[in-house]
């Protein structure tokens, strides 16, 4: 579905990712880990079209997608979750649905995008997205965005990061419910042991540099148990 | 009325039936048209150009409608509007003034309204300005507005001016009493050359009386906005102005705050931002399927929604 042939980027003469070659099966979940700053949510961007590779070839359902933009990935069926969820000013969140799904359909009352995040379709649908919503709320909705378009290919950068320990929860059921009913994959950027518990593939990512790839049960353990120079993990460990 | 007439008509009052309720239309600077109801008196000013408008106390639920249009070019209208509103009424007034200027010389409207509300009166006040035609005559609309609210009063008022009108100078004035509230929302979008220039002040001079002024603007190509706003606190009173801009092309957007505090108890704030579409937001609405100029054109819609 998704492969990434020799992708590098670099900032400021600063090389952030080192010649990324990485393969995504159709109908995977894949969890990408790895210490602050080694480059997840830049490699996260550059699949979407928000950062521009400085080197390498990214090929989606068999094209090459290097030179299209973030709209024209959009339309072949690649999703964003962005970690910091954008605020708008006068959008609603029922406008914000309505334009992720199919063109044309209207979110009605009961729109399950919002309950299945934990949020009350009743008092948020006409709600605009801005400050006056908490960050865990902000988060919650920009899941729902993503999940309401059904992609092929869907990111998700740091999907945890602001969302409260009860919210955290149904966040779990969240990806698990879709990727059980979605036909295609799923790529979550996280450093949280719960998510990575439910991938099917773990990419470990250090300095810019895959360092481990493989199969959940394979990597997982080793990423828990071995003593490694990954500050992150020793930092995960030690606040249980 | 004509098919040109009609069309404006209906823009600046897409809202309601006109039909329902007291209203005065005026055409090229005569009232063409008028409807009183037992509750609301609509009389021609005998001085000058212009209408008293008397709502009875208790009126409620009521609707009046004053609509101007202007089809002619090289004619200046100017027209004084008094609103007398009786304690405890609740009405809708929706006003407003479409110029369509097919011609070379300017067509120019200049409104003067000022409202009076009685005791615990509440009033919505709704006012739509267009401006079109192909002409290279200017289309230039100058409101103002002045508001006494006596104890007790609400006075909401939303103003609407996309594109269409070349300059327009816009005063809004008011003075609250005890317990009174004074809400103004206002949505400007210039483009090409235009000029809008909103001034409010606001003197808040009974105790707990309150207003809150939001303005949006969008000022595109090379056209020119300034935004005034002038609240005073006289007792213990609560003010709040918030004016937020998007600035694209070349245009030039000034917004200038006065607040001033003559109370201990007075709370005033005042924020202002000025900026160009959020890259973010459009990076956002692109990953939803949207090209960079569907983007721009939802976060421009939902802005001035």
């Amino acid at each position: 579905m998704l492969e990434l042939k020799g992708i590098s980027y670099e900032k400021d003469n600063k090389k952030i990712l080192n010649n990324i070659n990485l393969k995504i099966e159709g109908k995977k979940f894949v969890a990408i880990t790895g210490p602050n700053g080694s480059g997840k949510s830049t490699l996260a961007k550059i699949i979407m079209g928000i950062l521009k590779p400085t080197s390498g070839k990214i090929i989606f359902m068999g094209e090459d997608i290097t030179d299209l933009d973030i709209c024209e990935r959009a339309k072949l069926g690649i999703g964003f979750a962005f970690q910091q969820p954008v605020k708008f000013k006068g959008i609603t969140i029922k406008d914000l649905i309505e334009l992720s799904l199919e063109k044309g359909t209207k979110c009605k009352g009961s729109c399950h995008y919002l309950t299945d995040v934990g949020l009350c379709p009743k008092d948020y649908m006409n709600r605009e997205i801005n400050s006056n919503l908490s960050g865990g709320e902000l988060k919650r909705i920009e899941i729902a965005t993503v999940v309401a378009r059904k992609c092929k290919l869907t990111i998700f950068d740091e999907p945890e990061a602001g969302i409260d320990l009860w919210s955290f929860s149904n966040l779990i059921d969240v990806f698990q419910k879709m990727h059980e009913t979605i036909k295609g994959s799923i790529v979550i950027i996280s450093h949280q042991e719960r998510i990575l518990n439910i991938a099917d593939e773990i990419i470990l990512l250090e300095n810019g540099k895959i360092t481990e790839i493989g199969s959940k049960d394979i990597v997982l353990p080793k990423l828990l148990n071995v003593k490694s120079n990954c500050k992150f993990l020793k930092e995960s460990n030690s606040n249980g | 009325m004509d098919k040109i007439e009609t069309k404006l008509l209906k823009e600046i009052t897409s809202t309601y039936k006109i039909k329902n309720g007291a209203y005065n239309i005026r055409k090229n600077g005569v009232g063409i048209e008028r409807k009183v109801t037992e509750n609301i008196n609509i009389i021609s000013k005998k001085d000058k150009q212009g209408i008293d408008i008397i709502i009875k106390e208790n009126t409620k639920n009521e609707i009046l409608h004053i609509p101007v249009i202007i089809t002619e070019g090289g004619l200046t209208d100017e027209v004084y509007n008094d609103f007398f509103v009786g304690k405890n009424a609740d009405v809708v007034i929706i006003a407003g003034c479409g110029i369509h200027n097919d011609g070379d010389t300017t067509s120019q409207h200049n409104g003067i309204h000022r409202f009076f509300l009685e005791e615990n009166a509440k009033v919505k006040y709704i006012e739509k300005h267009i401006g079109e035609g192909n002409g290279q005559g200017k289309r230039i609309l100058n409101p103002q507005t002045v508001v006494e609210l006596k104890n007790g009063s609400t006075l909401e008022m939303e103003t609407t001016q996309i594109k269409g009108v070349d300059s327009t100078i816009r005063d809004t004035r008011g003075v609250l009493q005890y317990n009174t509230n004074l809400i103004i929302t206002e949505k400007i979008m210039t483009h090409g050359n235009q000029f809008a220039k909103t001034i409010f002040d606001v003197e808040l001079n009974g105790e707990n009386s309150s207003t809150k002024v939001v303005s949006r603007s969008i000022a595109k190509d090379s056209s020119k906005q300034e935004f005034i706003s002038k609240i005073t606190g006289n007792n213990r009173c609560f003010g709040h102005v918030e004016c937020d801009a998007i600035i694209m092309d070349n245009a030039s957007i000034k917004a200038t705050p006065e607040i001033t505090a003559n109370n201990v108890d007075a709370r005033l704030i005042h924020e202002a931002t000025i900026g160009k579409i959020a890259g973010e937001q459009v990076t956002k609405l692109m990953t939803l399927g949207l090209t960079e100029k569907e983007a721009e054109k939802e976060i421009i819609n939902g802005f001035l929604k």
